[in-house]
């Protein structure tokens, strides 16, 4: 039963992935994009990664291919780009860089997470002295690794704060007198 | 609060004995069951809704079918169901064809969540009246409502024209903003319970008697969180006064005025669906869901008092809450798109915010034998200073004027 599912997942991954980049119109690409981010989903969810699941779909497909997706409607850019690169380099470096990223992947496969689980399934993690594993995380994120969890809000906060400024800045300059200045928040 | 032990620790009790043809048949029958009774509960609403509003404005509303006009919606849908079909020409035809389905499917999913009765006995086999418990709870409700906004997107952009495009923008936006402040709301409750899951939040507000209805039901407890949450869940599912993105004066219908027929009709039964799920949450998850007394007169342990009692009073909440869905509608005028931005990010976020602190404090006072009396109102103060700052850090309207 896993191993079906697993196998039809995957397949629906790396389909969605190639559909991501084959697509010509880029919201094809982006929904694309989604069925890769949902099915990746699914595939935490046979490792018992629920929280990690819910969190894939909430956070990138929920909220980041929205973003996109607005981007993309609003302005406009629904047109097929041509393929003349504007790097050349970004080849040779794309390739290189996708290599490494296997080989990395390749490499932690074998590793221990730090919610103590091994790596192929999720074994003693539901259940476990802590309860689920949801809980699990909760402990390890706000106990062992509390300092990198409240430096990662602050990252965030000031990130929002710079984009919040910057937006503000370029809706002030004396040029753009009418109303389009975009509201900021909105 | 005492917190009651789970008698199922590990779930559902009907995946206990491991996964076999007879469970995926119950899973099954389950989802085309709760299924089936969402449908219903849609034509009935909106039977239920049309009635209410004709009697508040002195008429008498449908009541050509059946008796009393019940038939209607299922009238409606039959005629919806027959129409022609036509696609824009300049749609984008497979993603016009798939945004209506996203919609249905987002808004079924997210009720799968929802616990509508206690434990059904059935042969050897017992499972939950609830069609999924997973760890994560309620933050499926949240992946679904992220996941229904790529219907109405979707719907807007693929018709091809102006006005759906602007109606979908609208429509995303606000439920996109409106999300930040539900998802708020709800860490409160999320604190109070210490759980994730629906069954497990549901089980914390078990009814023992009238004093666990005031004090454990977390209405009270968790009542600013309920506020931001009733307000929030209105915005999210685009129901009046928020209803921006069919607001007929400016958009000519929204993002669906290029769907005619059953693809409109679907994005309808998605819309009523929403609503109906998102009643059915806040019951769950703030006025003890299935839970309440057992009927006296009634054989305490029968079957009568396990399975029906908990639906019936389930539904009760249920249709009080739908009412009051209903009263809104037909008493409030819809809001400026402005002022319900202006709502969301500088009132509602803030707010919930804030009260999910309080509610924060008041755990912590209780595991830590606090007195309440004091901590409480301190918190209180301390969240509505740190509230009159921030409002204060933010230009108004004049100086906003002024600085442009």
């Amino acid at each position: 039963m896993t191993v079906v599912l697993f196998f039809i997942f995957g397949a629906l991954t790396i389909g969605g992935a190639l559909g991501v980049v084959l697509a010509r119109n880029p919201v094809h690409s982006a929904l694309f994009l989604v069925l890769t981010l949902v099915s990746v989903a699914v595939l935490f969810l046979l490792q018992d990664a629920q929280l990690v699941a819910a969190v894939q779909i909430i956070v990138y497909a929920g909220a980041i291919v929205v973003l996109f997706l607005f981007v993309i409607m609003l302005l406009g850019v629904d047109q097929t780009e041509p393929f003349a690169e504007p790097l050349r380099f970004q080849r040779p470096v794309a390739l290189a860089l996708g290599a490494i990223l296997l080989a990395e992947v390749l490499l932690l496969a074998g590793h221990r997470w730090a919610t103590g689980a091994k790596t192929a399934r999720g074994v003693g993690i539901t259940g476990g002295a802590f309860g689920s594993n949801i809980q699990r995380v909760a402990r390890v994120l706000f106990t062992t690794f509390l300092w990198p969890f409240e430096i990662t809000a602050v990252l965030l906060v000031i990130a929002v704060i710079g984009a919040v400024v910057l937006a503000r800045r370029s809706a002030q300059t004396p040029d753009s007198e009418s109303e389009s200045a975009p509201r900021s928040g909105s | 609060m005492t917190r009651l032990a789970n008698p199922f620790p590990g779930g559902d009790p009907l995946f206990n004995h491991g996964l076999d043809l007879t469970v995926i048949g119950f899973v099954i029958v389950k989802t085309l069951i709760v299924f089936g009774l969402l449908l219903v509960s849609v034509l009935l609403y909106i039977w239920f809704m049309r009635k209410v509003i004709a009697d508040m404005q002195n008429r008498i509303g449908p009541d050509q079918a059946g008796p009393f006009g019940i038939l209607q919606t299922l009238a409606d849908g039959i005629k919806l169901f027959f129409k022609e079909h036509s696609t824009p020409a300049r749609a984008d035809r497979p993603v016009y064809l798939l945004a209506p389905f996203v919609s249905a499917l987002a808004a079924f999913l997210a009720f799968a969540i929802v616990p509508f009765g206690g434990i059904a006995r059935l042969g050897t086999h017992t499972t939950f009246l609830q069609l999924a418990d997973p760890p994560v709870g309620v933050l499926w409700l949240l992946a679904m409502s992220g996941i229904g906004v790529y219907g109405v997107m979707l719907a807007g952009w693929s018709s091809g024209s102006k006005y759906p495009l602007l109606g979908s923008v609208r429509a995303s936006a606000q439920v996109l903003s409106y999300e930040a402040a539900m998802g708020l709301s709800i860490v409160g409750v999320l604190v109070h319970t210490g759980t994730l899951s629906t069954r497990g939040i549901v089980l914390q507000q078990t009814w023992q008697n009238w004093h666990s209805f005031v004090s454990q039901w977390l209405w009270l407890p968790a009542i600013g969180a309920f506020v931001i949450f009733l307000i929030a869940a209105t915005a999210e599912t685009n129901h009046p006064p928020f209803d921006f993105s069919e607001a007929e004066e400016e958009l000519a219908g929204g993002y669906h005025i290029e769907y005619g027929g059953i693809r409109f009709a679907i994005f309808y039964l998605a819309e009523f669906m929403n609503m109906i799920t998102m009643s059915a949450i806040a019951v769950t998850l703030f006025l003890g869901g299935p839970s309440g007394p057992k009927l006296g007169f009634l054989n305490q342990g029968g079957w009568v008092n396990v399975w029906i009692v908990p639906v019936f009073w389930f539904l009760l909440k249920l249709w009080v809450v739908l009412y009051a869905t209903v009263w809104l509608r037909a008493s409030l005028p819809r809001l400026r798109y402005d002022l319900l931005m202006d709502l969301g990010w500088k009132v509602l976020i803030e707010a919930a915010f804030l009260w999910a602190m309080v509610t924060g404090v008041i755990v912590v006072g209780q595991d830590q034998h606090w007195n309440l009396w004091i901590v409480t109102p301190a918190a209180a103060v301390a969240a509505l200073l740190v509230y009159g700052f921030l409002m204060m850090c933010v230009p108004g309207k004049r100086e906003l004027e002024d600085i442009r």
